[in-house]
């Protein structure tokens, strides 16, 4: 048995390179249930984080009792993060939605589902009867819902409604992967595999703290490390994590600074010959460009920007340098930070002209945030069009217009889909008037929150909330659907590697709550949407129809689902593109070094990096890429805010390993609940000393936006740096006000700028000025931060470690 | 040799643009993206102008008197709201417009006068003007359906 609250990782399996992942398989049962006890099992993956690691539902008399890891499965070979042994008993939690809610009289009240449908159809006819009356809806969804419910709803809107105004939350997680590999090498699509991590000499992790984020991934890492021949390890963090603390070489840059920091890297990779010259020659385009806008990074100069010792910035570009096999992966410390999609393509461009790409072990993970971040992606509820088409290719949107039947020009087409912070912005305005949130809870997690809150409070607003939970988000709506979840409906998502799972339901929701699916065919049905022959516009009815018609949509793209169904599903994950051509699946993407950017073919004509101005698409086709990726260079700017006398410190947003996103699940599972209990403010104790502020104190953090409060850890974080984790909002606040009511002053977000990057349109987290006051001693308490993960206290601190004890024992079985 | 009144027109071009962006973007501070961006190009115009200012100051030794209407006013304060927004961007695209022929211009008489230090500062500005100009249009495309067919 293994307290997975105090080691998160569980027991090491170390394997040597080329050698397969040694098989671990993980469980947790509740109430002292064993095995045999267990009536069924139920295939699925995790949805509370993106790693995609697959597993089974245990079901006692049609009740959840706990989860098991897939041995079988590619991804995780058995094991299970600590956030999926306990979070599904959330499913349980008392406070689950089970009836609709309108709002009367200022008020939200039960009411049943005619009602409630009823509603949001009377505004949306009404909404849409004027002219451009598209654009008065705009839709906000997720990175939890299947690929099922997204491409549905993408139909929905782009076909029946025609607006343009359709995001997700991934815009917060995962728009500058997107956005850099469209950038890149044409489309989105992951080029590497999982499987990378067996083969590689190198591991470079570039603002990913993958230990808390995806723990199973950095499983495979640690037994690598563990194991002989191990791989190299670079982090670059400004946070001591466990990465960092593994890694041979810890780069704690100034936050911001990523693109100085690569810059300089890919001048010394370049000036030193560590660069594959036929590979540059026959695969990219733009290594002279490259050249020139690099040559200005000295090493010198960038460890002056970086505020990094010089020789730490030589180490990092031996390692890359020197390795054979590189794989890389990418996360919120640049997506999140400035100049994100410009930055993340500087790190396709090591792999690029080193010719680190498509074969075992030199992979790259432009790495998700969320579950199901990537089918939002491929499928078109956020910011694409479906099947990663380019909306700027007239034949793309032809093709979709004689899928669906419907004028090309009632898709909108016209200009890029809008992105989240603007479809905000248009709802500030008052020109969108009906906003409808699924699965997400922007009242928490989109930066400036008091702004958020009124936009959403704005009674000219028509605020429809999907959930679980009466999220803060939900508070502000006017009418609330209630939800099923995970385990509670059947659907499919892809995981970072393109991997495919099925995701089955085991259990019947609570009450009345209805799959997200259901409800969107309700709504489609009830708008009577219809084709160009006044057939009905949707013709599927459950998921698996809904997964067929998809397959016709993904047909010929490189998310290419056609040779995938339900039934192959469900004996383990597949990798798209899976076709006739590929029917196991494809592992690698680019293995011939040929990239998605025939003009034809791409997902997008380009950006300049630097403003996000469009490139027309003749100018692109002047390229003439002919399968050749693009090496893209931008010189260094500074952040949109920076330090100032009066907010001195930089502030950066962040994760544990305990919670997930706004911790809608992971805060009503005890375990998890008791690991990562209250928000904290982590400190370098140089920063502390100067400030007069001890573990444990409390501490107002200011910005020019908000103030947020909380007790200070004391850490490993770099000097001039404060982190706060963005997962604490306010349904279970401690002054136990109502959402809503209660001080504003727990959220990170209270704190965030908006603002965001000009290519992916990804808010910048990372990067805002605030100052650091104390309020109160102590009393001897430390901080309720977890002692795991990257608010670990000093050594020689005496806090108690963060155990979990008997309540958290799980088993964790070897071959 | 009339390239003096050019390098000026073009000077003060840059520079007006380059109020002008710093105009704009402050008016329109909640488009979160307007403001940081014009502000990032108005440091790029006010470069500009300065790469300039020395040729202005040589050519000016042998030029003889300015010609008369050589300057032209395309801006006069920023507005309000969505349309007012469209409107202003559209004075910037504008003004930048005319910042792009003069660089032309001007880079087509660095030929005829062999001046290869100016025709650098030519070659190097006239890219980010026409990024400048794709910028502006990208911005307007994505607001015009909303301001003018959609908003109240």
């Amino acid at each position: 048995m293994v307290d997975r609250i105090a080691d998160p990782w569980g027991p090491r399996t170390p394997y040597g390179p080329g050698e397969r992942w040694p098989v671990r398989v993980d469980s947790f049962l509740s109430d002292g249930h064993t095995e045999a006890d267990v009536q069924r099992w139920v295939p699925t993956a995790s949805i509370l984080h993106s790693n995609g690691d697959a597993m089974d539902i245990a079901v006692i008399d049609d009740r959840i009792v706990g989860v098991r890891g897939r041995a079988g499965d590619r991804i995780n070979h058995g094991r299970v993060d600590p956030k999926d042994l306990y979070g599904w008993q959330a499913n349980h939690s008392p406070d689950r939605l089970r009836r609709p809610l309108i709002r009367e009289g200022g008020r939200l009240v039960e009411t049943d589902w005619d009602t409630a449908m009823g509603r949001i159809v009377a505004r949306s006819k009404e909404l849409l009867a004027g002219p451009g009356g598209w654009g008065h809806f705009g839709f906000y969804t997720s990175g939890q819902l299947f690929l099922e419910e997204y491409y549905t709803l993408g139909v929905i809107g782009k076909a029946g409604l025609g607006t343009p105004h359709m995001d997700g939350n991934t815009r917060l997680c995962t728009a500058t992967a997107a956005a850099a590999m469209k950038a890149s090498f044409g489309t989105d699509g992951q080029p590497g595999s999982y499987t990378d991590v067996d083969h590689c000499d190198a591991i470079a992790l570039w603002g990913h703290n993958v230990a808390e984020t995806q723990t199973v991934l950095w499983m495979r890492m640690l037994d690598r490390r563990r194991g002989p021949n191990r791989p190299a390890m670079l982090a670059v963090d400004p946070r001591a994590t466990p990465v960092a603390r593994e890694a041979d070489v810890h780069l704690a840059l100034r936050n911001g600074t990523n693109m100085a920091l690569l810059n300089g890297l890919l001048r010394e990779l370049i000036h030193r010959g560590w660069y594959d010259e036929k590979y540059v020659r026959a695969h990219t385009i733009g290594f002279d460009e490259l050249c020139k806008v690099v040559e200005d990074y000295p090493i010198a100069k960038v460890a002056e920007i970086c505020d990094l010792p010089a020789r730490q910035i030589e180490q990092a570009a031996e390692l890359l340098g020197h390795s054979e096999r590189l794989l890389s992966t990418v996360l919120q410390g640049f997506y999140q930070s400035n100049q994100a999609t410009a930055a993340s393509c500087q790190v396709n461009n090591i792999h690029l002209i080193r010719g680190m790409i498509g074969r075992p072990g030199a992979g790259l993970y432009q790495m998700n945030g969320q579950p199901t971040a990537q089918n939002n992606r491929e499928c078109g509820a956020d910011g694409d069009l479906p099947g990663l088409r380019n909306w700027a290719n007239e034949e793309h949107v032809a093709e979709l217009a004689r899928l669906w039947n419907v004028e090309v020009d009632t898709i909108p087409h016209w200009a890029p889909p809008t992105h989240a912070m603007q479809i905000f912005r248009y709802a500030e305005q008052g020109s969108i008037k009906l906003l409808w949130i699924s699965a997400t809870n922007p009242a928490v997690s989109l930066p400036d929150l008091a702004r958020v809150r009124r936009i959403l409070a704005n009674p000219e607003l028509f605020v429809v909330v999907q959930d679980l939970f009466l999220t803060e988000t939900a508070e502000l709506a006017d009418v609330v659907l209630p939800a099923a979840t995970w385990g509670e409906k059947t659907g499919t998502f892809t995981s970072v590697d393109r991997t495919v799972h099925i995701s089955d339901k085991a259990v019947d929701p609570p009450g009345e709550a209805r799959p997200d699916l259901d409800i969107f065919l309700d709504y489609a049905r009830r708008m009577d949407f219809r084709d160009s022959d006044g057939n009905p516009l949707i013709k599927w009815t459950d998921p698996e129809s809904a997964f067929e018609a998809w397959k016709e949509c993904s047909r010929g793209r490189p998310c290419d689902y056609t040779a995938i169904t339900y039934e192959r599903l469900r004996a383990g994950g597949i990798q798209w593109p899976c076709n006739d051509e590929h029917p196991d699946g494809t592992e690698r993407l680019y293995t011939d070094g040929v990239f998605n950017t025939d003009p034809d073919y791409c997902e997008s004509y380009g950006h300049d990096m630097s403003t996000g101005a469009e490139l027309l698409p003749e100018e692109y086709k002047a390229k003439q890429p002919g399968g050749r990726a693009f090496l893209h260079a931008v010189p260094y700017q500074p952040s949109p805010e920076v330090p100032s006398d009066e907010f001195p410190l930089l502030l950066t947003t962040g994760r544990t390993v305990y919670q997930f996103h706004t911790r809608t699940k992971t805060g009503r599972a005890t375990q998890l609940v008791h690991a990562a209990p209250e928000s904290w403010v982590e400190l370098n104790p140089a920063d502390a000393d100067r400030l007069g502020v001890g573990e444990g104190d409390l501490v107002r953090v200011e910005s020019p936006r908000g103030v947020v409060r909380g007790r200070v850890r004391i850490c490993g974080v770099r000097p001039g740096v404060v982190f706060v984790p963005f997962h604490y909002g306010y349904w279970d606040a401690a002054d136990g006000a109502a959402p809503g009511e209660g001080r504003h002053d727990r959220a990170a977000n209270e704190l965030t700028i908006t603002a965001w990057d000009p290519v992916s349109k990804q808010p910048i987290f990372k990067v805002a000025a605030v100052r650091v006051v104390k309020e109160a001693d102590s009393g001897g308490r430390p901080s309720p931060a977890p002692t795991v993960g990257g608010p670990a206290p000093l050594d020689g601190s005496g806090i108690p470690a963060t155990v979990g004890g008997p309540a958290a024992e799980a088993p964790s079985r070897g071959e | 040799m009339h390239l003096a009144h050019y390098l000026g027109l073009l000077h003060k071009a840059q520079a007006r643009l380059g109020d002008a962006f710093t105009e704009v973007g402050e008016a329109h501070r909640e488009e979160p993206d307007v403001f940081h961006i014009c502000e990032k190009l108005a440091a790029q115009c006010r470069q500009h102008a300065e790469k300039l200012e020395p040729f202005a100051r040589r050519y000016a030794e042998e030029a003889p008197k300015e010609p008369d209407r050589l300057h032209s006013e395309l801006f006069s304060g920023t507005r309000t709201g969505p349309i007012g927004l469209l409107r202003d961007l559209q004075d910037l695209y504008l003004m930048a417009a005319e910042c792009d022929i003069c660089w032309t211009v001007v880079g087509q008489a660095a030929y005829g006068a062999r001046d290869e230090d100016l025709l650098a500062v030519v070659k190097s500005c006239e890219q980010e003007t026409a990024v400048q100009l794709k910028w502006l249009r990208t911005r307007m495309k994505q607001a015009a359906p909303q301001a003018l067919v959609v908003a109240d």
